[in-house]
C-alpha cells in the first residue's frame, strides 16, 4: 500500500460574489501518495488553480472548508506562522506565469536564496550562494554564475520558469504542487522541464500534484489524473484506464477535442455550450448535463456521487452509462435502419 | 505559378546604443526566409519564441518594414506597401494570437467588426449593421450581441469576433498567428473546425503561425520550420512528421507529448536518443554563429539545411 502524503476530506473553497459565497472547489476528496504524479485536468475555469492555492493556503479571502491533511497534520487549520514553516519548505509550488509571480525588483540568486535562508537560518552566505547556484545548474541554466545576478525580465520565459522551478525544489518538498508548468513553452524546452519533475520526483520520493489541461503532457506524466469539471472531480483512474477506457461523457470529450500529431482526424470533437461562471453553476444534478443535452435527463442521477467503478477507477453520475457522440449514435442508428 | 510568394525576406531590427542613440547593430529577425504559397491551401510556419515566425507574418502584411526581399501576391508585388487602401491590405487580413488583448475593450461588437468595412467601403449604417450581422452569424454568433463588449464572451467567441472582422472584407489570404494558443482544448477544437469550414466556403488560403505541432499537423497542408530567423526545414505535413531530417525537426518532432501512456518509457528512450545525436552534431548542421545553412532539396517537396560540405 503507498504511503499516503496528501489527503484532502471534503475541501470546498468559495469566493464571495456580492454578498454570496459560491463554491470553486465543491466537496473534493482526494489522495497523493509518495512518489507519484497525480495530474488535475480541466478547462479553465474549473477550479483546478483554485484548488491548489487552496492546498498552499494562498487564498487570503475565500472560505474554505474541510480537511487538507499533509502527513496527518491539518493544513487548513493551521494559523499563518505555522503554514510558513511548512510552505517551502515541505510544500513546493510551481506557478503558472512566471512573470508576475517573481519579485521584479530582486536578483534571482537572492529570491531562490530568500527560500532557502528563511527555512534554514544558519546557512552561511557563500553556502547559499554555492546553493543556488547548485539549483541553477540542475534546472539546466546555462552561465549561472551570469545568471544568479540578473533580474527577471533579462530571462526569456523558458528561463524564468526554470527559476520558478529552482525555487520550488530549493528545499527538497515532500509535496511539489506544479500549476501548468509547461503551458507557456515551446515543446522542447517542455519536455526538459518534465524530465527535470520526473527526476525530482525519482530522486527525493516526492508526491506531485500536476495541474494541466495538456493531455498530452498527462500522458507522458502522470501516474493517476482526476479529470474536474466545474468544481467537482468527476472521474479519477490510473493514466493508462484513463486514456485506454475513459468513461465519463466529459473526459471523452476533452481526449476527442486533441489534435495529436500522431494520430489523423478530420474533425475534432467540440464540446456543446460554454464552462458555466461561478455564479451559474448548476448545483444539483449532473453539472456536466447541460452540455450533453442530447443525452436523456433520466440518464443522470439526481444526487451524483464519485463510484467505484472498478478498484482505483471511480466516475460521478451514472450518466456515462448512456453517453454516446451524437455522429456515433447517428452511425447506429444508420446500421439499425 | 503561385498565391504568394515571399523571395529572400530579411527583417532587421536596429539596436540602439551610445550617448546619440546610434545604431551599433542589428538583430536579425528574419535573416533569408523564402515560401510560397498555393490558392486554398494552409501552409504552416513553426518554430519556438523567438524564431521569427511572428515577424515574418507580420512583414508580409506590412506590420514590420522589410528590410530586404520580396514578397510577391497574386502576381503583384507588395513588399512594404504603403497605401493604406491598397488592395493587398484588403485581400491579406490577420488573426491575432490573444484574443483577451487583441480587441479594444471600449468598443462594441459593431463597431469592432465594421472597422475595416468603414476603411474600404463605403456604406450606409443600416447596410454596415446588415453585413456585421451577416459576419456574426456566420462565425456562429447571435445577432443581438452586436451591441455587446468583448468582455461580455468567453475566449472562444473572442477569437470569433477577431475572425468575423477578418473576414469582414472577403479577403483571400488570411495570416493566423497563433489563433488558438491562448485557448482550452475543447475552445481550441471549435475555432480550428470552424476555421477549416470557412477556409472551404470562402475559398481562404491562409498563413498558419504556430509552435503547437499538433495543431499545426492537423490543419497545415505544407509546413516551414523556423529557427534562428532561418528556414531549417520545408515540406508537406508528412515529410516534417514522418521524415525530419535537420537535426533541429527531429528533436521538435520527438519532444511533441505522446497522448498514449503506454508508449511513454519507448518515446523517453526515443528522446534522450536523439538529444545524444543533437549534441554531438550540432556543429555539422550550424555554422560558427549557431545559424542553419541553404535549404537543399532533398525530394521533390521536401527541402532540409543541410551542411554545404557533406
Amino acid at each position: 500500500m503507498a504511503e499516503k502524503l496528501l489527503d484532502i476530506k471534503n475541501l470546498t473553497t468559495s469566493f464571495r460574489i456580492k454578498d454570496d459565497y459560491h463554491a470553486a472547489v465543491d466537496n473534493l476528496s482526494l489522495t497523493v501518495n509518495k512518489n507519484e504524479v497525480l495530474a488535475i485536468v480541466g478547462e479553465s475555469g474549473c477550479g483546478k488553480s483554485a484548488l491548489a492555492f487552496s492546498i498552499m493556503g494562498l487564498h487570503t479571502r475565500a472560505k474554505i472548508e474541510g480537511d487538507i491533511l499533509y502527513k496527518g497534520n491539518n493544513i487548513a487549520k493551521m494559523s499563518p506562522s505555522e503554514l510558513n514553516k511548512v510552505r517551502g519548505n515541505d510544500l513546493g509550488m510551481i506557478f503558472q506565469d512566471p512573470l508576475t509571480s517573481l519579485n521584479p525588483l530582486m536578483e534571482v540568486g537572492e529570491q531562490i536564496g530568500e527560500t532557502l535562508y528563511l527555512h534554514n537560518k544558519n546557512m552561511s552566505k557563500n553556502a547559499r550562494r554555492e546553493k543556488v547556484l547548485d539549483l541553477l545548474n540542475k534546472v539546466g541554466i546555462p552561465r549561472a554564475e551570469h545568471v544568479i545576478n540578473q533580474f527577471p525580465h533579462e530571462l526569456s520565459g523558458g528561463m524564468r520558469q526554470r527559476v520558478m522551478i529552482a525555487m520550488a525544489i530549493a528545499n527538497k518538498p515532500e509535496l511539489l504542487i506544479a500549476d501548468e508548468p509547461t503551458t507557456a513553452l515551446d515543446v522542447t524546452i517542455q519536455s526538459q522541464i518534465l524530465d527535470l519533475i520526473n527526476k525530482l520526483k525519482d530522486e527525493m520520493d516526492s508526491g506531485i500534484v500536476l495541474i494541466t489541461h495538456d493531455l498530452g503532457v498527462v500522458a507522458e506524466m502522470a501516474d493517476r489524473v482526476a479529470v474536474m469539471y466545474a468544481g467537482q472531480i468527476v472521474e479519477v483512474a490510473d493514466v493508462k484506464t484513463l486514456f485506454e477506457s475513459p468513461l465519463h461523457p466529459y473526459t471523452r470529450s476533452l481526449l476527442n477535442s486533441v489534435p495529436n500529431a500522431n494520430t489523423e482526424q478530420d474533425e475534432l470533437h467540440v464540446i456543446q455550450g460554454i464552462v458555466p461562471s461561478l455564479q451559474n453553476l448548476p448545483r444539483e444534478g449532473c453539472r456536466f448535463g447541460a452540455r450533453i443535452p442530447w443525452i436523456d435527463e433520466s440518464a443522470h442521477e439526481k444526487h451524483p456521487e464519485l463510484k467505484e467503478v472498478a478498484p482505483g477507477h471511480q466516475v460521478r453520475c451514472t450518466c456515462y452509462k448512456h453517453f454516446s457522440f451524437p455522429d456515433e449514435s447517428k452511425e447506429e442508428q444508420h446500421v439499425l435502419s | 505559378m503561385s498565391y504568394l510568394e515571399v523571395n529572400d525576406l530579411k527583417v532587421h531590427f536596429p539596436i540602439k546604443g551610445g550617448v546619440f542613440g546610434r545604431t551599433v547593430g542589428h538583430i536579425k529577425a528574419v535573416d533569408g526566409v523564402s515560401f510560397s504559397l498555393e490558392k486554398g491551401k494552409t501552409y504552416g510556419l513553426v518554430g519556438e519564441s523567438g524564431s521569427g515566425k511572428t515577424t515574418t507574418g507580420r512583414a508580409i502584411i506590412g506590420l514590420n518594414n522589410i528590410t530586404s526581399g520580396k514578397v510577391m501576391f497574386d502576381g503583384k508585388e507588395i513588399t512594404n506597401m504603403r497605401r493604406a487602401k491598397s488592395d493587398a491590405r484588403k485581400n491579406i487580413q490577420m488573426i491575432f494570437q490573444d484574443p483577451y488583448s487583441s480587441l479594444n475593450p471600449k468598443k462594441r461588437v459593431v463597431d469592432i467588426v465594421s472597422e475595416p468595412l468603414r476603411n474600404f467601403e463605403n456604406l450606409t449604417r443600416k447596410e454596415e449593421r446588415k453585413r456585421v450581422q451577416e459576419l456574426l452569424e456566420l462565425v456562429g454568433l447571435s445577432p443581438e450581441s452586436i451591441l455587446k463588449y468583448p468582455h461580455e464572451f468567453s475566449g472562444g467567441q473572442r477569437q470569433r469576433i477577431g475572425i468575423a472582422r477578418a473576414i469582414a472584407l472577403k479577403p483571400k489570404l488570411i495570416i493566423a498567428d497563433e489563433p488558438v494558443s491562448a485557448l482550452d482544448v475543447s475552445v481550441q477544437a471549435q475555432v480550428l473546425n470552424f476555421m477549416k469550414e470557412i477556409q472551404k466556403e470562402l475559398d481562404l488560403t491562409y498563413l498558419f503561425i504556430s509552435h503547437d505541432l499538433g495543431v499545426i499537423k492537423h490543419m497545415c497542408d505544407e509546413i516551414g520550420i523556423m529557427y534562428k530567423g532561418r528556414y531549417v526545414e520545408e515540406g508537406t505535413a508528412e515529410d516534417i512528421f514522418n521524415d525530419p531530417q535537420h537535426i533541429y525537426t527531429k528533436r521538435l518532432v520527438a519532444a511533441i507529448p505522446d497522448i498514449d501512456p503506454n508508449k511513454r518509457e519507448e518515446k523517453r528512450k526515443f528522446r534522450e536518443e536523439v538529444k545524444v545525436e543533437y549534441d554531438q552534431s550540432y556543429n555539422d548542421y550550424f555554422d560558427e554563429e549557431g545559424l542553419a545553412y541553404k535549404l537543399q532539396p532533398v525530394s521533390d517537396t521536401h527541402l532540409v539545411a543541410l551542411p554545404e560540405k557533406g
